[in-house]
């Protein structure tokens, strides 16, 4: 019975310290985006400006929520859902720290990646039942995007999986007592991180949503809370692919004892949460099809190098 | 690939440069004796007012947003009987004082005149008329102009000779 309830609380510290961060992300991101543009970024309001994502909230909240009457309304209420419930799914398999995770599946990598699949569904249905056409252009790109990039990113995982012999992520991190798996995996690594980019549509990668081009892309027809939805979701899916790239290559929990494992984990995830707002502030948009070309004719060969050197390397050391 | 790697690395460096954001309320910008701000109307350096009413700037103003009515004194000399801008219409494009061939209406390095009430921002001659002579010092138009008023007949305004009369022989 108490187990039950542990359970129960780490779902509920998990669900609230992650919602609680991703709104937290709104200003955190435009804090350092304006220190790389040599501004200050919001800084008025509460100290150092830290209460600024509870006003963009409460704009947010009391905005019009209006759905345009040439839309599909049951799927242009339910896409904006998909993304933040898929993400937040997600979060359930990775281990905070020894023994606080909600749940260690045996196919914790899996999960995940069927789940950022699942996530492409929100980008497609709200881009179709916006009946817009530059909506449909972003979702007609962003299934491409996250389609091409899923393929390589579950294929760039096996190298960690085969050197563990587990998909389990506790078990991972467990693996990496000795040594970060960075450093046997650094090409996995790299292409990981970049796939993870393409998935959660960031910059440089934002091309679903290029607002240059098409707008807002796949969410231009939505407002209120459904758009603060997507924007939620988007945070959360930038802590997500950081909280992976620590337990995947960064040891996880793992470090020096002088601060606990929770803390840890949560100072890597930060690092890569920053080097996210970076490369937002650095690197233009390629062009749609750089991208695809990109992916295919790449990082694909290069990650399918990557789990033959590997496999070559794990099979020689295991005779 | 290494340009890409580069240039984070030189965004990343701005993070130590010095910003470039005014904050505002409390830090003032600085403003170029040239800003073109608020409107003023000014005057002569004998304190009267340089404007003539000659519709000039009104004609000049692209949103026209300047509306006067010339009128007369005894003496003949010209002024506008009202003279009102529309602040919420103004660019503050300067044309009308480049159109003024007095001098009488410039521009001003002061921008902060927000209202709570969009009525307030029409300015009136009194609100507009300041007692100096804004960026021209020392000129008075009926002072070289050739026409006469009361008090100044032909001949007698700064560097104008006196009337010829033609039809005479005499030197």
């Amino acid at each position: 019975m108490s187990q039950t309830l542990q359970s129960l609380l780490i779902v509920a510290g998990v669900l609230f310290v992650m919602l609680t961060l991703a709104a937290l992300l709104i200003w955190v991101e435009r804090r350092m985006l304006a220190l790389w543009q040599d501004r200050y970024g919001p800084n008025r309001v509460g100290p150092f400006g830290l209460l600024q994502s509870i006003a963009d909230m409460i704009k947010i909240f009391f905005k019009e929520d209006w759905i345009p009457p040439f839309a599909d309304k049951t799927v242009f209420i339910i896409a904006p859902a998909i993304v933040v419930i898929t993400v937040l799914m997600s979060f359930a398999v990775i281990p905070f720290a020894p023994g606080i995770h909600v749940i260690d599946l045996n196919i914790g990598i899996l999960f995940f990646l069927g789940m950022s699949s699942l996530g492409a569904y929100s980008i497609v249905l709200g881009g179709w039942s916006s009946n817009n056409k530059y909506s449909l252009l972003g979702a007609l790109r962003g299934s491409a995007q996250m389609i091409t990039y899923e393929v390589f990113m579950g294929i760039s995982l096996m190298g960690v999986v085969m050197l563990t012999g587990s998909f389990s992520l506790v078990d991972i991190v467990n693996a990496q007592q000795k040594m970060w798996f960075v450093v046997p995996q650094i090409l996995g690594f790299v292409i990981f991180l970049i796939a993870g980019i393409a998935e959660t549509h960031r910059l440089p990668f934002d091309i679903p949503e290029a607002e240059s081009e098409l707008i807002a892309g796949f969410h231009s027809e939505y407002s209120g809370m459904k758009f603060g939805m997507f924007f939620v979701g988007e945070y959360l899916g930038v802590t997500l692919v950081s909280a992976l790239i620590t337990t995947l290559f960064f040891g996880g929990w793992l470090g020096p004892s002088f601060l606990p494992g929770v803390v840890w984990f949560f100072l890597k995830t930060f690092v890569f949460i920053l080097f996210f707002v970076l490369l937002r502030a650095g690197l233009p948009r390629p062009r749609y099809d750089q991208l695809m070309e990109y992916g295919w004719k790449f990082l694909l060969p290069l990650s399918l190098l990557n789990l033959l050197i590997t496999g070559a390397v794990v099979l020689y050391f295991k005779q | 690939m290494f340009s890409s790697l580069r240039s984070l690395w030189i965004a990343f460096l701005h993070m130590f440069h010095k910003r470039e954001t005014i904050q505002y309320p409390e830090e003032k910008p600085k403003l170029h004796p040239r800003y073109r701000g608020r409107i003023v109307l000014t005057r002569d350096p004998d304190g009267g007012e340089r404007c003539v009413a000659c519709y000039l700037c009104a004609a000049a103003c692209p949103v026209d947003c300047i509306a006067l009515q010339a009128t007369e004194d005894q003496t003949g000399r010209r002024y506008p009987e009202f003279f009102r801008i529309n602040f919420s219409r103004c660019i503050f494009c300067g044309f009308c004082e480049e159109a003024c061939p007095t001098y009488a209406i410039q521009l001003t390095p002061d921008f902060e005149m927000s209202e709570y009430k969009r009525q307030n921002l029409v300015y009136e001659k009194e609100d507009l008329l300041i007692s100096g002579e804004g960026k021209y010092h020392g000129y008075n138009f009926y002072k070289v102009a050739g026409l006469a008023i009361g008090g100044k007949d032909k001949g007698q305004a700064e560097n104008e000779e006196p009337p010829v009369d033609i039809r005479s022989l005499l030197p």
